[in-house]
């Protein structure tokens, strides 16, 4: 064997490691001159994907200093995490108004508090619940980028088929079931192949179904009130349905469904006749049922809490400047151009969505395509709009809250086992979170 | 070339492995029994909390359902599975025309990616359309809801394990064919029926092989993770597919409880090398090497 052969491999692996410490320097070379480029992760594709590059662009035609690089990442909130702990996050990032909590806990997210006050930006523009999302702990950590609100939406043709009136949607929970019941049909198996109404449809606010009788997931300070008589309430209601229908029928109809944005959508095949849904609704009906015959109306609610009336859960999608974020000052500039009145209308326009804003032009109300968009705007506005609970376990909390739901839809437990079950289990895990919260805040004080 | 030299490039050539190795394996493994002793988030300093982890771990009511799911699916996939795969592989290795091509068809299974796998049994078990309850109702049987009931749940998951036995197939065939010939003959001459062929020499002779399938079986079915974690979000219905490894997927990326993750992925460390450790001990017994002991 000869000298050079015996080196070969290993001079190989050199050279390749040394090319690979040189392209990390040539990477991480100061900025060219010209506009500075911040990277900006969001989360939606498609359509709405479109509308976000849309108002990309139009920031980084409107001046010269900045150039913001927009990058779709599935699964953003973890990513951002993953990238933050590893020192190398995105300039801005595009996650849900429920992660907030989380990331500020966490430490992964600046305040923008300082920024804001700046940029004259403060409570008034918003609409109160939107603004709530974004608060946490007394500051300010994210802005809004499009919100959401949701409604019952029906269909009309099939409340005709029954005889109901389709100007007449339920106003109380008591009429939702009532007429639920009318619509439900089954084939000779009596297997169900219609229903009016199942609250495990869509199945993604298992958790929110005692707001809409009044209830709480906590106190806001150290108590899980999962259990409370008002949550039970709402779980009992739940229950109701596989109890009247039989619960493996329910599964069974309801594993025929297909993805949510596909025409085989439960509402969109006219499978369930009324479902709660969010704005953006409209959008997948135009998309894969344009004739379906549909209206919204404010969800029902209890017949004896008239003030629970226009219950909405309204959530938000949040832009945030993560911690380790190389240009904070220019992925604000960005994130107060998505918050201008221009820039929020041509995104929530093209989202079809309601804007966040108090102030909206009468423009956005007559370009909407969304016939329903002023119920949806003014549900914003209600009193009884709820957001996510703003708990850093909250992803945990939720998982158990699902869990409760598919349990009392099995007939396993009632009600009211399930929800001690949950508080049991999570009031424990509340006190130790927040005890190791306030020893971390400790030790970085006397830092 | 000097020894010392031999020895130099030797090392030369080992160290980018040695250092993949320490950078991407030996590291993250010390470091992981360090953050089970810690409250870990990833993004916060770790700050030591002694056994707290632990404590809370076996007082933990989700933890016990996840290592009972695992357990009941290992005792019912694990044995299913190496039945089949033996018998199997034993109907490949008979000497009839065609094999070659049922070996292929066999295999075939296991070349398709998990993901798509699960993907593609949610529409066989789908209780409304799906394929299988179409096939029962033509023989007049109502199946029931496999990926909604909870009865069925696991049951669906064991047959799709089975759908992946080729590996095991390939390793059982290529053990079968190192049995001597002049044994099996040897038996055949003193009048041996062909269950006592196998039972008392193919069996032994592959009892190494089946020693090797039965320990990866205990590693693999103990992890199940990719196909329970598309096909059932959650571990739905109510916890019924959760799993162990699910669990700790989601404590540690979902919850960011890396700290607790850790500390879930060392007590599955221990309960595997106990088990392995007590085959070993059991293998004395019933595994024959060649060789002689």
């Amino acid at each position: 064997m000869n000298r050079l052969a015996d080196l070969a491999l290993p001079g190989f692996f050199l050279v390749v490691l040394a090319t690979v410490w040189a392209s990390e320097r040539v990477v991480r070379e100061d900025q060219p001159p010209g506009p500075v480029r911040i990277t900006y992760w969001e989360k939606w594709t498609g359509f709405e994907g479109e509308a976000m590059r849309k108002v990309v662009d139009d920031f980084n035609k409107s001046q010269n200093r900045i150039f913001v690089q927009l990058l779709t990442v599935s699964n953003v909130q973890n990513k951002t995490m993953l990238a933050t702990s590893a020192g190398i996050p995105p300039d801005v990032a595009g996650i849900f108004s429920a992660n907030v909590a989380q990331f500020v806990d966490d430490r992964a997210v600046l305040p923008l508090d300082d920024f804001c006050r700046e940029a004259g930006i403060g409570p008034e523009d918003y609409k109160p619940v939107y603004w709530n999302a974004v608060t946490y702990r007394g500051r300010i950590w994210a802005l809004p980028s499009t919100p959401a609100t949701t409604a019952l939406h029906f269909n009309t043709a099939m409340m005709r088929r029954v005889g109901l009136d389709p100007n007449r949607p339920p106003r109380t929970i008591e009429e939702l079931s009532e007429m639920a019941d009318r619509m439900v049909q089954r084939d000779k198996d009596g297997r169900i192949r219609v229903a009016g109404f199942l609250p495990a449809e869509p199945g993604w606010w298992n958790w929110a179904w005692g707001y809409f009788f009044g209830g709480e997931l906590w106190d806001g300070k150290d108590r899980i009130t999962a259990n409370s008589p008002e949550n039970v309430r709402a779980f009992e209601w739940v229950q109701s349905f596989p109890k009247k229908y039989g619960p493996n029928e329910v599964q069974t109809f309801r594993s025929g469904f297909g993805n949510f944005s596909s025409p085989q959508n439960a509402f969109m095949s006219e499978k369930v006749a009324m479902v709660l849904q969010g704005v953006w609704m409209y959008n997948f009906i135009s998309m894969y049922n344009p004739k379906l015959q549909w209206a919204a109306a404010p969800f029902p609610h209890p017949a004896d809490r008239p003030d629970l009336a226009r219950t909405t859960i309204a959530e938000a999608d949040v832009l945030i400047i993560p911690r380790g974020a190389k240009h904070p000052r220019e992925a604000f500039e960005f994130i107060r151009y998505v918050n201008s009145r221009k820039g929020m209308e041509t995104l929530c326009l093209l989202q079809r969505k309601n804007s966040p804003l108090t102030d909206v032009s009468e423009e956005f109300w007559r370009e909407h395509p969304n016939p329903y968009i002023r119920l949806f705007d003014s549900l914003a506005a209600s009193p009884n709009a709820v957001g996510t609970p703003k708990l850093g376990i909250w992803a945990e909390y939720s998982a158990e809250l699902n869990n409760a739901f598919e349990e009392i839809g099995l007939l396993r437990k009632t009600p009211k086992e399930a929800l001690d079950a949950v508080t049991a289990r999570m009031q424990p895990k509340l006190d130790q979170y927040l005890k190791r919260l306030r020893l971390r805040e400790q030790a970085e004080a006397s830092r | 070339m000097s020894k010392r030299k031999q020895n130099l490039v030797g090392y030369l050539f080992a160290l980018p492995w040695f250092i993949g190795f320490s950078v991407f394996l030996a590291y993250p493994l010390v470091a992981s029994i360090y953050f089970s002793f810690c409250d870990y988030s990833v993004l916060k300093k770790p700050v030591f909390i002694g056994l707290d982890n632990y404590r809370e771990l076996f007082a933990d009511e989700v933890f016990w359902i996840t290592v009972k799911n695992t357990a009941i699916y290992a005792a019912i996939s694990l044995p299913a599975g190496m039945v089949m795969a033996l018998g199997l592989a034993m109907l490949l290795n008979a000497k009839v025309p065609g094999t070659t091509f049922f070996r292929t068809v066999f295999f075939l299974p296991s070349l398709v990616p998990m993901v798509s796998l699960a993907v593609l049994w949610l529409w066989i078990l789908n209780g409304e359309h799906g394929v299988l309850n179409e096939v029962l109702r033509m023989v007049g049987i109502r199946g029931p809801n496999w990926l909604g009931d909870p009865a069925w749940s696991k049951p669906a998951l064991v047959v799709l394990g089975v759908w992946g036995v080729g590996n095991a197939v390939l390793i059982y065939l290529a053990g079968l064919q190192d049995v001597p010939t002049s044994l099996v003959e040897a038996a055949e001459l003193d009048g041996a029926s062909p269950w006592q062929k196998t039972r008392h020499v193919t069996i032994p002779m592959i009892s190494p092989v089946i020693l090797f399938n039965l320990i990866m079986g205990i590693i693999g079915t103990l992890q199940v993770f990719t196909v329970p974690y598309v096909m059932f979000p959650g571990g739905s219905p109510a916890r019924s597919t959760y799993f162990y490894a699910m669990y700790l997927f989601d404590n540690a990326f979902l919850y960011n409880k890396m700290g607790y993750a850790s500390a879930l992925a060392w007590v599955i460390f221990a309960i595997i090398l106990v088990l392995t450790g007590i085959q070993f001990l059991l293998a004395r017994k019933w595994v024959h090497y060649e060789a002689g002991r």
